[in-house]
């Protein structure tokens, strides 16, 4: 955003509705976040046996009747939980709203392997015979789905869909509803993240395979993105959505405003499937400043998007080293040592997990850091324990993925005059 | 299995496809879904479990039997006619 840009072009946050695994909703979710609360517990998966993860205990019969839950995806009714959190929150008058003016913009990092694997599951207990083979698989593995069901829940019909892609998929989805609402697409977006990865097993093989599952003693311990000690990622499941608008359609109804969403990037390593690319991170989060027309050194707070694998945490620390290395006064935190990765949803939770500092000026801390890894010896971690800063005017968000994709916000306290 | 725990076999496997409805009232003379919520994904959940939980294989054609409780358990009795009830 420039001073020249038009006020109907500007964009804000004006609702959050979320469920991570240590907070249901954003007050509870940033008081955990202050506070030092891990969400990640001992959790049983098919084959793998006992694991870490971080699990959500949302109601989700507040916003579903159990049949729907049944008919369902767990992706779907997270997907429902936040969005309905994030309407209410927003203060918008459900009822009022033109539905086929409401777009719903999904990230998510995959979907469809949850079904597939209990199908296949629940076959081998008939010797294969595909005729025991679900008739919801359809309808619940289209890629579609989590977008869909918040669709049928609220009686949206304008357009709805996910954005496949992977780890920067909060960001993304987030990304889309900005650039839907830009186009007059929309006038009301709905969008973020979400994730049930928790319950496929195969995600946790995978990354077992890969030398990249953490394992501790203690759970909580257990996500410690920049310690010398990390030894890989915790698998979590939750969701963030928000609701976006034009600011001059929030402002009309006197909207509460989050913040305002001043820049945002995305681009690609083109490098690797899995390895990270810090010269591409840090080009992403450039082109976010440039766009947002400020510079590194007018950034309060990086939310990293860093996962407590051993190349990842350098390589995003070489970025923001690059990036941010002569403006130690930047805060650097990550959220995934409290809540583990969140996938689809991670980017979201972690925008939304640091939008409170707007208001009490607090970057929350990276837990878990016992000794700092000297390759990750950046000044700038807001390490175990939270900083209380003069005052946050802009937030960073990095959020990055397998298959090299980088996405980056830039948010703005929002002030009216 | 005779036809009263045929029918409440039906009932357990529609507690749990309609678990939002109460079945103590149900009328067996009348359409099931005249009297709950039920839309053709859930009627394949009733053939899919009698299938799952009885090996009860029903043709599409014969799906017209289904249509009410008594329907379907007059349907019912003579293929599951020699099944233990797992009561």
């Amino acid at each position: 955003m420039t001073p020249d840009t038009p006020p109907s072009d500007r964009i804000v946050i004006t609702g959050v509705g979320l469920t991570a695994p240590n907070g249901n909703d954003l007050s509870e979710y940033r008081a955990s976040l202050l506070e030092g609360k891990s969400g990640v517990v001992n959790y049983e998966t098919r084959y793998v046996g006992e694991v870490l993860a971080g699990v959500c205990d949302f109601d989700d019969l507040r916003y579903q009747r159990r049949k729907e839950v049944r008919r369902g995806t767990r992706a779907g009714s997270i997907s429902i939980y936040c969005a309905r959190e994030a309407v209410t929150d927003a203060g918008i008058d459900w009822e009022q709203v033109p539905k086929d003016r409401v777009g719903v913009y999904l990230g998510i990092t995959e979907h469809g392997n949850v079904e597939t694997e209990n199908e296949i599951y629940e076959i081998s207990q008939f010797e294969y015979d595909t005729k025991f083979w679900s008739h919801h698989h359809n309808p619940r593995t289209v890629a579609n789905n989590p977008a869909g069901e918040v669709a049928l829940s609220l009686g949206i019909t304008g357009p709805h869909y996910t954005v496949g892609a992977a780890c920067a998929a909060g960001n993304a989805g987030f990304i889309q509803g900005l650039q839907m609402l830009r186009l007059r697409e929309v006038d009301l977006a709905i969008c973020g993240g979400a994730s049930e990865s928790i319950h496929t097993f195969g995600i946790f093989a995978s990354f077992a395979s890969q030398g990249a599952l953490a394992r501790h003693d203690d759970p909580t311990k257990a996500s410690r993105p920049f310690d010398r000690d990390r030894n890989g990622i915790v698998v979590s499941e939750g969701g963030c959505l928000f609701t976006l608008e034009r600011l001059p359609d929030a402002q009309a109804r006197g909207a509460t405003i989050y913040g305002e969403i001043v820049g945002h990037a995305m681009n690609t390593d083109a490098t690797d499937f899995v390895l990270p690319n810090a010269s591409r991170q840090a080009e992403c989060m450039r082109l976010a400043l440039n766009r947002a027309g400020v510079g590194p050194e007018d950034i309060d707070i990086v939310s990293s998007h860093a996962t407590a694998t051993e190349q990842g945490d350098i390589e995003e620390c070489k970025a923001l080293a690059a990036v941010f290395g002569d403006f130690p006064h930047v805060s650097v935190n990550n959220t995934k040592s409290f809540i583990g990765h969140a996938m689809g949803a991670a980017g979201a939770l972690e925008l939304a997990g640091n939008l409170p500092a707007f208001q009490d000026g607090i970057a929350h801390a990276t837990i878990n850091v016992d000794q700092l890894d000297p390759k990750c010896g950046l000044p700038h971690i807001v390490v175990n324990s939270p900083r209380q800063l003069e005052s946050v005017n802009l937030i960073l968000n990095n959020s990055f993925g397998m298959l090299g994709i980088n996405s980056v916000l830039v948010v703005k306290r929002f002030e009216s005059a | 299995m005779n036809p009263e725990e045929i029918r409440q076999a039906i009932i357990d496997i529609l507690t749990r496809i309609v678990p939002d409805e109460d079945l103590s009232e149900l009328d067996d003379t009348v359409s099931f879904r005249e009297q709950i919520e039920l839309d053709s994904m859930d009627f394949l959940d009733i053939v899919m479990e009698l299938r799952k939980q009885y090996r009860v294989q029903i043709p599409e054609d014969d799906y017209v039997h289904l249509d009410t409780m008594d329907g379907t358990v007059n349907y019912l009795v003579p293929l599951m006619r020699d099944i233990q009830s797992p009561a």
